[in-house]
């Protein structure tokens, strides 16, 4: 190497770059096949098997038995047989020893996990080795703890189990949402039957395993692998008492419409159209890096990305352009590589509808820049995209993309700021960042969005309450507010 | 060269001239500048830091970081013989290997100049040294002065001086800046290094501030530490700073150098540095003449890590020598 | 009023009788269609002719509901607990006049009631300022971060009230509503509207800001179907709807993912739980950095 360190000059080294740094696809022991879980048993469903790709090579990865319609009775069947028998006998004590055992289990096949998730996902392994993982054992953890404490969880002296809980889950998340959907549900004392999404029913089968290494009681958890009309045959089943969905806002409007005069009780944690709010005090690195962290974490495929920036006009150029210029940096490739920063589209009818909206983002007078990065010639890839000169009217500022997309959009005052972040049917979340204390709780009060995140973004954390306002849903997840899902008070009608 | 909008408006080089023109302007200048969110810059570089660098690339950063290492003693017990060997083990840090490069420069004080002098000349390895009433700084003006004329007169390539931080923290940033400025002009083209001790400034605004009062006042470098306080150099305070050149990249189209010094000891540490210079300074400050490391015992852990790579096994302490 | 009223002794003269109108925005406005329907006693004797409300007047109540939102859910805990407990005042103060409407329209132990109902206000003004902190909290997250989730109220919530008990079940339905800061809509009794009118009337005496709570008299099943469907309705207490007139509006509520309480049974003569509260409820969970004071935070990397 020729490097003088007394004079500029010859930058021979600018070029160097990170090799190839990919976790080993074998920790994954992926099998050629998995079955659903039902009654404690690895089972063979009345559907058809499923192929499940790798979205990062869009190759299959392993066959999935599903449900047919019949196995969801007999799912369900189990379940009740479950929380009638051994399962609500149980004291609150011994319930949550099981969830411990499943919350160390998990973290002992953390790597193994992770490695799972990337494949069948298309997550960066970073991601599912940092995020999704610990934070799924720590929902179990979290949640172990409150099966013997329910009576001070502000609900009555003596809350109740509702019984069998049907739950669907979507792919941008597969482990840590049926951690989330999971963990309270057991913890209350309800048993469970759970559909995972199609295209990521790996980790959950996984779980699923280490279920039964923990002895919990046969039928106490039954895991259905399948597509939407299994989904909507679980959440119409007349056997159960509760249904937890998170998906999008338009599955969860039918899925409300269908349990219409049941009495049956019903979550709903919807889609999200953010925004992230800019004042020209913020710690300008620190936001850029939380307008990244919002939009781009997990390829944007969050219910709460932050996919509406909201900067103040007077700082609107520099924020740009300091955006655009970090996003440059992200390493969009192979999710297997600890390195790569964006991963893989879960889907090909994924692309296809981020790639559609996007367009319209053009089409309706936008200005598209998109990073410079290379992105891969085989599987699903978009690269980071951001549209400027967006108005509140254009479809990439009102829906949901769920891409790494980002819409920017200036504002001149508070309250423009605030009329603007809340004209939106959905309401999750939203990011505030100013200096300014008495702004941030100001903003944060007047926002209508379930998570207020101020000078940071996407966090996460089974002691805090997750959920939406208006169209992302109803009913709360993590904190005690999320246990209120899963119990019955005796106060109904007073 | 492009100069783009990447501060806010009050920052632009029209203004730039006049932000040192008194010390109000000065010191709107310094707090007006956006402020930093420690977890958020915590976080940032604590991602980073989970980057990880194999094969050919660690080989090639390990060279890279050899070439950046100012290999250091600062000692009230050095001597001419121990800085005879540094300035022979910066020289040829690796006799086994002679394709491993020389470190970018010794670092002494200003009494063992002339002593490292004699023994580098004509190898290309530099002189840093010292001044100021290092490490503490509490001296007149004038004897800081004559501290670095010694220094260059012995033969010093490169001046190591350390900021007031009394009179920083007090919010006297004129007097700091005029220092700087007249240490920088005794230096003439001898490359200064600003020291801006960020353990005492105790928050990552006054370590942007410092950096660009550096910047502003003609410094060449800013360095975080003299190696004397706890906490040196640490990941999130070199992002402040990679920051803060970068932003006067942006607003000036000078690159300023950046040098982390104290409690950087392994190889390990120091990738995680060159991984902060590639993604938030940019890949041009992967140089020397950019970027260094202030260091005594971090050369011998890189060249041990040099040869597990090279040996293709891991390789032990008696296998590098210890100067 | 028409003339084939018929007008209630007093002695030797003549009452003036009430006109039963809609309460919207803290007005009395007849229906914008001009349409009343009559109010007979248990007995079917003729009591009063009551404004039926319209689909319109649902509209317009909704309007108000939600100009009075802001004011409502931004005022002090303190200052909603104090204007619910002047409500419960100028009920005490008219409780002779409930009870009398009570037993003329054939409802049962109307002395207990009214009394029940002035108590369950009180009950409810003081949860104000106390939700916060039940329903609240501060998060222990595993970061350093400081989260807290607070409740917030919902929105504007429309409530179909319970057909038989006209004043204890309105009050049980209505108060737990505008408690936390929600404004309301609420479909009076179709057949027992009187109380709801006269309670009207105590609100429009009391402290409570016009438009937080709208009274509409009329026949439920006609507007509850328009307001089920608004965009701009938050909620539904379904106390008061029952079978497929609650099924469809269950449904129509899934339109725009409103929340919905529809509980299986009604017994407003137990002491409350906080179920009523929490259905019209939002958790809203702030997060923000702690850091460290000094560099040192930083030092372990």
């Amino acid at each position: 190497m020729t490097l003088d360190p007394h004079s500029p000059g010859v930058r021979a080294a600018t070029d160097w770059d990170y090799a190839p740094a990919p976790e080993s696809a074998a920790i994954g022991r992926v099998r050629d096949r998995y079955q659903m879980f039902v009654g404690g048993s690895f089972v063979d469903g009345g559907g058809d098997d499923l192929e499940t790709l790798n979205p990062a090579t869009a190759q299959p990865l392993s066959t999935v038995s599903t449900a047919s319609v019949a196995d969801v009775d007999v799912a369900v069947g189990h379940a009740r047989k479950a929380f009638e028998g051994s399962w609500s006998r149980l004291s609150g004590a011994e319930r949550g020893k099981y969830l411990f055992r499943i919350a160390r289990s998990i973290a002992e096949r953390a790597r193994e996990l992770a490695v799972v998730e990337t494949l069948d996902n298309g997550k960066p392994i970073k991601e599912s080795r940092d995020v999704d993982i610990p934070t799924a054992a720590a929902h179990f953890f979290y949640h172990a703890g409150w099966a013997d404490k329910l009576q001070h969880a502000g609900f009555g002296p003596s809350p109740q189990p509702l019984g069998v809980v049907g739950q669907v889950i979507p792919w941008n998340f597969p482990l840590l949402m049926a951690a989330w959907k999971i963990a309270p549900a057991l913890a209350a004392g309800n048993t469970v039957v759970i559909k995972p999404a199609e295209t990521t029913p790996l980790s959950i089968l996984v779980l699923a395993e280490i279920l039964a290494d923990a002895d919990l009681p046969p039928g106490v958890v039954n895991i259905l692998p399948g597509a939407g009309d299994i989904g909507k045959a679980l959440v119409q089943h007349p056997g159960i008492d509760k249904v937890a969905f998170t998906g999008s806002t338009q599955v969860g409007k039918q899925i409300q419409r269908a349990l219409a005069g049941t009495g049956r009780r019903l979550t709903l944690e919807l889609g999200g159209k953010a925004a992230n709010i800019v004042f020209d005090d913020a710690p300008i690195d620190q936001a850029v890096e939380g307008i990244v962290n919002g939009i781009f974490f997990n390829q944007g495929h969050v219910c709460c990305a932050g996919s509406r920036l909201l900067v103040q006009e007077s700082v609107a150029d520099e924020v740009v352009a300091k955006l655009q210029e970090r996003i440059s940096t992200l390493r969009l490739g192979d999710p297997m590589d600890k390195n790569t920063d964006i991963g893989a589209i879960n889907s090909a009818e994924q692309l296809s509808r981020v790639t559609a909206l996007a367009a319209t983002g053009e089409d309706e007078g936008a200005v598209r820049w998109t990073s410079p990065c290379p992105v891969p010639d085989r599987g699903f890839f978009f690269p980071p995209t951001v549209f400027t000169n967006v108005s509140q009217s254009m479809r990439i500022a009102r829906e949901e993309i769920f891409g790494p997309v980002l819409s920017v959009l200036t504002f001149r005052t508070p309250d423009e700021a605030v009329a603007k972040a809340n004209n939106t049917p959905y309401g999750l979340s939203a990011g505030v960042w100013t200096e300014k204390g008495s702004r941030i709780l100001g903003v944060a009060s007047a926002l209508r969005a379930g998570v207020v995140w101020a000078n940071t973004f996407n966090r996460f954390d089974p002691t805090a309450a997750f959920g939406g306002y208006k169209e992302s849903g109803f009913g709360r997840e993590g904190g005690r507010s999320g246990l209120a899902a899963y119990l019955n008070t005796d106060d109904e009608g007073i | 060269m492009s100069v783009s909008p990447t501060l806010p408006a009050h920052l632009r080089p029209a203004l730039l001239a006049d932000a040192a023109a008194d010390e109000s302007s000065l010191r709107r200048f310094l707090q007006g500048l956006p402020g930093v969110d420690p977890v958020g810059v915590e976080s940032r570089a604590a991602a980073l830091a989970t980057r990880s660098i194999k094969s050919t690339a660690k080989l090639r950063a390990i060279d890279l970081a050899i070439s950046m290492v100012d290999l250091t003693t600062l000692e009230g017990s050095d001597t001419p013989g121990k800085v005879r060997t540094l300035a022979a083990k910066a020289r040829r840090p690796d006799p086994g290997f002679p394709d491993t490069p020389t470190v970018a420069a010794v670092c002494v004080y200003p009494d063992m100049v002339a002593v490292a002098a004699a023994e580098l000349a004509g190898t290309g390895v530099g002189i840093a040294s010292v001044a100021t009433a290092f490490p503490s700084g509490r001296s007149s003006l004038e004897v800081k002065l004559a501290d670095t004329a010694l220094a260059i007169e012995a033969g010093a390539t490169e001046i190591d001086m350390v900021i007031d931080r009394g009179a920083f923290l007090a919010g006297n940033y004129g007097k700091v800046f005029d220092e700087i400025r007249a240490i920088k002009a005794a230096c003439g083209s001898t490359r200064l290094k600003v020291i801006l001790e960020t353990g005492e400034l105790a928050t990552y605004d006054n370590v942007r501030r410092a950096s660009f009062l550096a910047m502003l006042a003609g410094g060449d470098f800013i360095k975080t530490s003299t190696g004397k306080i706890a906490p040196a150099a640490t990941l999130p305070v070199i992002h402040v700073m990679l920051q803060a050149v970068h932003d006067w990249y942006a607003l000036t189209g000078d690159r300023v150098a950046v040098k982390p010094a104290g409690g950087i000891r392994n190889t390990k540490d120091a990738l995680r540095y060159l991984v902060a210079v590639r993604e938030v300074a940019g890949p041009e400050w992967l140089d020397p003449f950019l970027f260094r490391f202030g260091a005594s015992s971090l050369l011998n852990d890189l060249l041990m890590q040099r040869r597990t790579q090279t040996d293709g096994h891991y390789s032990g302490p008696n296998y590098v020598t210890v100067d | 009023m028409s003339d084939d009223s018929e007008f209630a002794e007093s002695g030797d003269r003549l009452a003036v009788a009430k006109t039963y109108k809609l309460f919207i925005g803290g007005a009395f406005p007849r229906s914008e269609s001009g349409r009343t329907y009559q109010v007979t006693d248990a007995d079917g004797h003729f009591l009063a002719n009551v404004a039926r409300g319209s689909r319109k007047d649902g509209r317009d109540a909704v309007s108000a509901a939600r100009k009075a939102f802001g004011g409502w859910s931004g005022a002090t805990a303190y200052n909603r607990g104090q204007v619910i407990y002047r409500i419960a005042e100028m009920l005490e103060g008219r409780r002779a006049q409930f009870v009398d409407l009570l037993r003329d329209g054939g409802e049962g132990q109307p002395g207990p009631v009214v009394d029940a109902a002035i108590d369950r206000i009180v009950h409810y003004a003081g949860w104000t300022d106390k939700l916060a902190a039940v329903f609240g909290g501060a998060n222990p997250v595993a970061g350093p971060f400081f989260s807290f989730s607070a409740p917030e109220p919902t929105g504007v919530v429309v409530a179909v009230a319970p057909q038989q008990d006209s004043l204890l079940g309105l009050v049980s339905v209505i108060a737990p509503i505008i408690t936390s800061g929600n404004t309301v809509v609420v479909l009076a009794s179709q057949t027992r509207p009187l109380a709801a009118v006269a309670l009207a009337e105590v609100l429009a005496t009391s402290d409570l800001p016009g438009g937080v709570v709208n009274i509409l008299t009329g026949d439920p099943a006609e507007i509850a179907p328009h307001l089920a469907a608004h965009g701009d309705v938050d909620a539904l207490d379904l106390t008061g709807a029952e079978g497929d007139l609650r099924t469809s509006l269950e449904r129509s509520a899934a339109g725009t993912v409103k929340r919905v309480y529809a509980p299986p049974i009604s017994d407003f003569g137990r002491v409350p739980g906080t179920v009523r509260l929490r259905a019209f409820l939002e958790t809203k969970t702030v997060w923000h950095p702690t850091g460290a004071l000094s560099l040192g935070g930083g030092g372990g990397y």
